[in-house]
């Protein structure tokens, strides 16, 4: 809602600069989205007339500009515009004026050229949004005059107020100048004065209404002899401050007081409906309105309608007029109504048809359920004013199920409690009654005490006692509340799972990773383009196909962010994500079923981790994965060679953790060639993926030490034969079992094939480290223990002794 | 060694020591001690000569025993102590004792100068020029939400709040209805949802099942829980997490991003309890000098409702997020009797701190994933 200062001085006198209303606005609730001080024209700005204007010689969008300012002289001002020609008038700001906007104007060279003054445009001047050239005056005036004397400007204010859903009265000037009033102390003029349509049978209009749920009221009225014209300056001035377009004065008029007052109106020509009749009823499914707008639109039986005699549609109830009723400059008599509709109904509609009008948008938040007839007084006011109409007596009025204002028991404790303050009753009064609610005598004792409150009709959003104790807190000011600190007596902490997502986190950017985020949104055809198995949940109303499936997997987002970096060259690139991933699972089902007590997590959704190595090899993200769950303690993983989705299915491996077989908690390998070349990405991508819900959840007793050997240390080194099929994990399992519990360590130096070897197999080659936590180890038991070994891994099919 | 001028020189010495005493003005001559005396000098001098030529260091050890070694001069010279007449014996000893004294200490001497130099040379050999910036490795950064994101948590586990989250999709119950949004509540708009496609889920009515638009599912979750655990209010805690809404991505919107939402439910908290915690918060995060101030709002889940602002250094507000007393249809809605219990949220984006504090012009730069940012921050 755009209003001036100016049109709000009609009901409050307050006469704060910009910046002060603003802030006051802001502390009533009423947001200020922009504020702007209008008509503050300097006043060393004078009217010039332009003598010459020629090319810059350096700088081709320049014009040098000789102007004479009225005293005789020519100045050379340099200027941005080109709308301007010899004998122009325009606005010469001289050396030395300061601008609204603090800029102060000095005589400067711009390209090597002098350039004294500034030619202004509207907006620099505050007179307007005009900034697409420089002000160039359209009537006759003597260069030298003042602008302001010449213009007759006057300074306002023009605030764009956020009006929250809770206060449709907040869509009028009266209701922000009721706020305002409040919080000021100074007085609201609200009153309204003696209707002036004389009292009598309504002549030439009449009303039904079928369905009283949908419309509460239903007032009409006719004028004659309307001239239909342009509106006043300061009519079409006002609307076009608030952001409305001036359209001939009987609209303009319906429009300003609907902004004045909150109560939209419409206006049919009432040469076109037949004997002055007005109906009220649901659309029927199929039936069909051309709009003010000029579009024919479906209707559907939520809609209300107002229809003639015949029952012809005229109008969309609430939210836009039909074309075929509508003013035109050949109007001469008007049929003017005023209506309460049903919020919902026009909610619906306006939804529906995707119609967000002025009208529609107070309707469908609650129009003052007391204001028709205040509205019409007002509209034939005007009308009969700038428009020469006469008003014929009377007016047809039904009136519907319109809601009652409630009366609220408000407890004085009930303040105190929820705001922290204590509100003595006569101060409660003293704060509600400025806008609108009558405070009755307290009845009871104590914490019980109350007092029942009058709600005004303008105020549909207070129906309860929190309602009230809300306005109590906004007309008193959130900010002056006491500020306490409640005591907590729990201890603030992260659970352990917590901290071991911030361990692992921490041990992937040790490692070189970067974490990105990408969006969790796939597109048709990205898992396929990923060998991964089509699953994720599909949205229902995704804005763009590219964003309309919810990613099963970490493996499309962190590829793509592999092929993006690539693509930008930057290769090697290592990133990480936590996220979470979705699927359809059994568990959606029982928590829809059992909305409110099922568990804590809907089924198929799971936090993962994964990670992509730019430029490296399976075994890079074999060493990430160990140092991962090393950081949080959950043991060694076991590697099942073996197909992956996805990965390179001779270079991936399932993750087990775990005794017995243990738990699969993720994948770890290479991304899939093909994969990456549909991503257009050259480098190998090692990839590793765990189930971070499941290692989060995992019991980890705190790692117990174990003290370090003092006694020397013996290594052997043992090469073995090994079949392909045969993993090296069973290997150092078998040295490992063989060798306890001399064996401390066993590391993997070299593997190898060859032409002696034969096909199919390779040579591994380990050293084994011995040594014992209380002794010296003999050569004796060295070789004892090696030969346990060697014979252990030697009784595996598929291994023998490298000779 | 045998038959080398030292020998030859000691036939000597036995064959002339008389007159080279006697040419020396020693006292009382006696078995050609003075000879001794003249040989030694002259060894200690040819040796500290010799050994002083060495560059090798190899070459040392060799040298050392030629002059000290079991069969040097020098050995066979104090062999021959026992033939010196006794009232020279003395004197001729010390003198053997200095000349081996002597050669010792060049030797160490000659050997540690050679080490200084060897050193030397070999540090100059492994000189590198360090502004080379070759085999330079990449170093991980947190992504800047993440690091916002747990600043965050910390501070307000610093203040008694535990962190709770929940899932990401979500049934209408626990995104709207329990926080009173009814089906038909026109504040619904203000929340641009994105629902799941459920037709391929059997079971699940219509707009069910959506990508939950803002955290505060969590806190219903938490109250439930606490209700239902038994160990119910008082409840402190904050809930961050990601959040999503139908919206196109642009330099100041995306359809995910981040908030974090603290809760607090308790037998007498106010507003003023919520004012009081939020200033703390607000000089803990933002600074002691910064100030915090709350305009009265509107959402439906709380009332009354605030927006929040924080004071800049610069004097301006910086708007941060919203802020309420739990709205008693919400605390009905958990199982809680609002005349028992009251409470307060106040929440915020994560994202637009982050963007702020970080000097992030476009919002779709936390989501591209270009390293070249990433590695900024």
């Amino acid at each position: 809602m755009r209003l001036t200062r100016s049109w709000l001085r009609d009901f409050v006198p307050v006469d704060l600069p910009a910046d002060e209303l603003a802030e006051m606005l802001s502390d009533l609730g009423l947001e200020v989205e922009d504020v702007r001080a209008t008509g503050v024209v300097p006043p060393e700005v004078v009217v010039a007339r332009v003598v010459e204007v020629r090319p810059h010689p350096d700088a081709d969008r320049i014009r040098l500009v000789d102007v004479d300012p009225g005293d005789g002289s020519v100045l050379q001002v340099c200027c941005g515009a080109d709308n301007m020609s010899a004998g122009d008038l325009v606005a010469l700001a001289p050396v030395g004026t300061v601008m609204p906007d603090g800029l102060e104007i000095a005589s400067r060279r711009m390209r090597g050229q002098v350039s004294d003054g500034m030619l202004c445009s509207e907006r620099e001047l505050g007179l307007g949004d005009g900034h697409a050239g420089i002000l160039v005056l359209d009537r006759p005036a003597t260069p030298g005059t003042p602008l302001v004397e010449e213009l007759g400007v006057l300074p306002d204010v023009v605030v764009e107020v956020d009006v929250l859903p809770n206060r449709p009265d907040a869509l009028s000037i009266l209701g922000i100048a009721r706020d305002v009033a409040a919080r000021t102390g100074l007085p609201l003029d609200g009153s309204s004065g003696p209707s002036p349509i004389p009292d009598g049978a309504p002549e030439g209009a009449s009303v039904s209404v079928e369905d009283p749920g949908l419309c509460g009221r239903f007032a009409v009225c006719v004028l004659d002899d309307v001239a239909v014209g342009p509106s006043p300056p300061w009519i079409a001035d006002r609307l076009v401050a608030a952001g409305m377009r001036p359209i001939n004065v009987v609209v303009d008029v319906t429009n300003y007081v609907m902004l004045e007052l909150g109560q939209p109106s419409h206006a049919f020509d009432a040469a076109l409906v037949p004997g002055g009749h007005l109906g009220v009823r649901r659309a029927r499914p199929g039936e069909r309105l051309v709009t003010l707008d000029g579009v024919e639109r479906e209707l559907a039986p939520v809609d209300g309608v107002v229809v003639d005699r015949d029952d012809r549609i005229l109008a969309l109830a609430g939210v836009m007029g039909g074309a075929a009723t509508e003013i035109s400059g050949s109007t001469t008599s008007v049929l003017l109504e005023v209506a309460w509709w049903d919020p919902a109904t026009i909610a619906a509609t306006s939804a529906r048809l995707g119609v967000h009008s002025e009208a529609s948008l107070r309707f469908k938040r609650g129009v003052d359920t007391a204001m028709g007839r205040r509205a019409l007084d007002r509209i034939v006011a005007l009308l009969a004013e700038h428009a020469g109409a006469t008003v014929r007596p009377g007016v047809a009025e039904f009136v519907g199920e319109l809601p009652q204002a409630p009366t609220v028991d408000l407890r004085p404790d009930r303040v105190r409690r929820t705001l922290g303050r204590e509100f003595p009753v006569e101060e409660i009064r003293q704060i509600l009654e400025p806008i609108g609610f009558a405070v009755g005598a307290v009845t009871g004792e104590g914490p019980d005490a109350s007092c029942p409150v009058e709600v005004p009709t303008w105020r549909p959003d207070c129906a309860a006692e929190v309602d009230l104790v809300e306005e109590v807190g906004r007309m008193y000011g959130l900010s002056r509340l006491p500020r306490t600190l409640p005591s907590i007596t729990q201890r603030g902490r992260l659970s352990q799972a917590q901290v071991r997502r911030r361990a692992i986190r921490r041990t992937l950017v040790g490692a070189g990773l970067s974490e990105a985020m990408p969006l969790p949104f796939l597109a048709p055809g990205d898992l396929e383009r990923c060998e991964l198995p089509v699953t994720g949940l599909l949205l229902a109303n995704p804005l763009a196909a590219e964003e309309s499936v919810l990613r099963p997997s970490l493996l499309p987002g962190l590829v793509a962010a592999v092929a993006y970096n690539a693509a930008h060259r930057s290769t090697e690139v290592r990133l990480f994500e936590i996220g979470r991933v979705f699927e359809v699972g059994p568990g959606v089902l029982t928590e829809v079923e059992a909305s409110v007590a099922a568990g804590r997590v809907l089924g198929g959704e799971r936090e993962r981790l994964a990670a992509v190595l730019g430029g490296r090899q399976a075994g890079s993200a074999v060493r990430l994965l160990e140092a991962v769950l090393g950081s949080i303690g959950v043991g060694v993983p076991e590697l099942r060679n073996g197909a992956v989705p996805g990965l390179h299915p001779g270079r991936s491996a399932r993750v087990f953790l775990g005794a017995d077989g243990g738990v699969e908690v993720g994948a770890v390998g290479e991304v899939h060639p093909v994969v990456l070349e549909r991503h257009g990405i050259t480098e190998t991508v090692a990839w590793l993926d765990l189930d971070l819900g499941t290692l989060l959840a995992m019991r980890v007793p705190s790692r117990q030490a174990r003290a370090v050997s003092r006694y020397p240390s013996a290594d052997v080194d043992l090469a073995f034969v090994v079949d392909d099929e045969v993993p090296a994990s069973t290997l150092r399992n078998a040295i490992v079992a063989a060798g306890a519990p001399l064996v401390v360590s066993v590391t993997l130096f070299d593997v190898f094939r060859s032409d002696a070897l034969g096909p199919g197999r390779r040579s591994i080659a380990y050293t084994v480290r011995f040594q014992a936590p209380d002794r010296t180890l003999r050569d004796a038991e060295v070789a004892e223990v090696r030969g346990r070994i060697i014979s252990a891994v030697e009784s595996l099919s598929g291994v023998a002794l490298r000779a | 060694m045998e038959g080398r001028d030292p020998a030859v020189g000691h036939d000597g010495v036995d064959a002339g020591s008389d007159e080279h005493g006697a040419a020396r003005g020693y006292g009382r001559v006696s078995g050609g001690h003075d000879e001794i005396l003249e040989e030694l000098v002259t060894l200690a001098a040819d040796g500290l000569e010799e050994l002083a030529s060495i560059d090798d260091v190899s070459e040392l050890g060799p040298a050392a025993s030629r002059f000290l070694g079991k069969h040097s001069r020098l050995a066979q010279l104090k062999a021959g102590l026992r033939d010196v007449a006794a009232e020279h014996r003395a004197q001729v000893g010390e003198a053997l004792n200095h000349a081996r004294t002597q050669i010792e200490s060049a030797v160490e001497v000659r050997r540690a100068t050679l080490g200084e130099a060897a050193v030397r040379a070999r540090l100059e050999a492994e000189r590198l020029d360090l502004t080379e910036e070759l085999g330079r490795d990449r170093h991980g950064h947190l992504h800047v939400i993440t690091q916002t994101w747990e600043e965050l948590e910390d501070v307000f586990v610093g203040m008694g709040f535990t962190v709770a989250d929940g899932p990401e999709v979500e049934t209408d119950w626990f995104n709207f209805e329990a926080l009173n949004l009814p089906p038909s509540h026109p504040a619904r708009s203000l929340w641009d949802t994105l629902y799941l496609d459920d037709s391929g889920i059997e079971g699940v009515a219509a707009e069910q099942l959506l990508l939950r638009t803002h955290t505060s599912p969590v806190q219903i979750r938490s109250m439930l829980d606490a209700v239902r655990r038994g160990d119910g209010p008082p409840i402190h805690v904050v809930c961050p997490g990601r959040v999503y809404r139908r919206d196109t991505a642009d330099a100041t919107h995306l359809p995910v991003f981040h908030q974090i939402e603290m809760l607090v439910v308790d037998r007498a908290v106010s507003m003023a309890d919520l004012a009081g915690t939020i200033e703390a918060f607000t000089k803990a995060y933002f600074g002691e000098d910064l100030t915090s101030r709350l305009r009265p709002s509107y959402f439906p889940f709380t009332e009354p409702s605030a927006e929040v602002d924080i004071s800049q250094p610069d004097g301006s507000w910086l708007e941060v997020g919203g802020c309420g007393m739990v709205h008693p249809n919400v605390l009905r809605a958990c199982g809680l009797d609002p005349e028992e219990w009251s409470g307060f949220a106040f929440g915020f984006g994560i994202d637009r701190l982050a963007k702020i504090r970080h000097g992030v012009d476009d919002l779709r730069d936390f989501v591209t994933n270009d390293i070249r940012f990433l590695e900024q921050l």
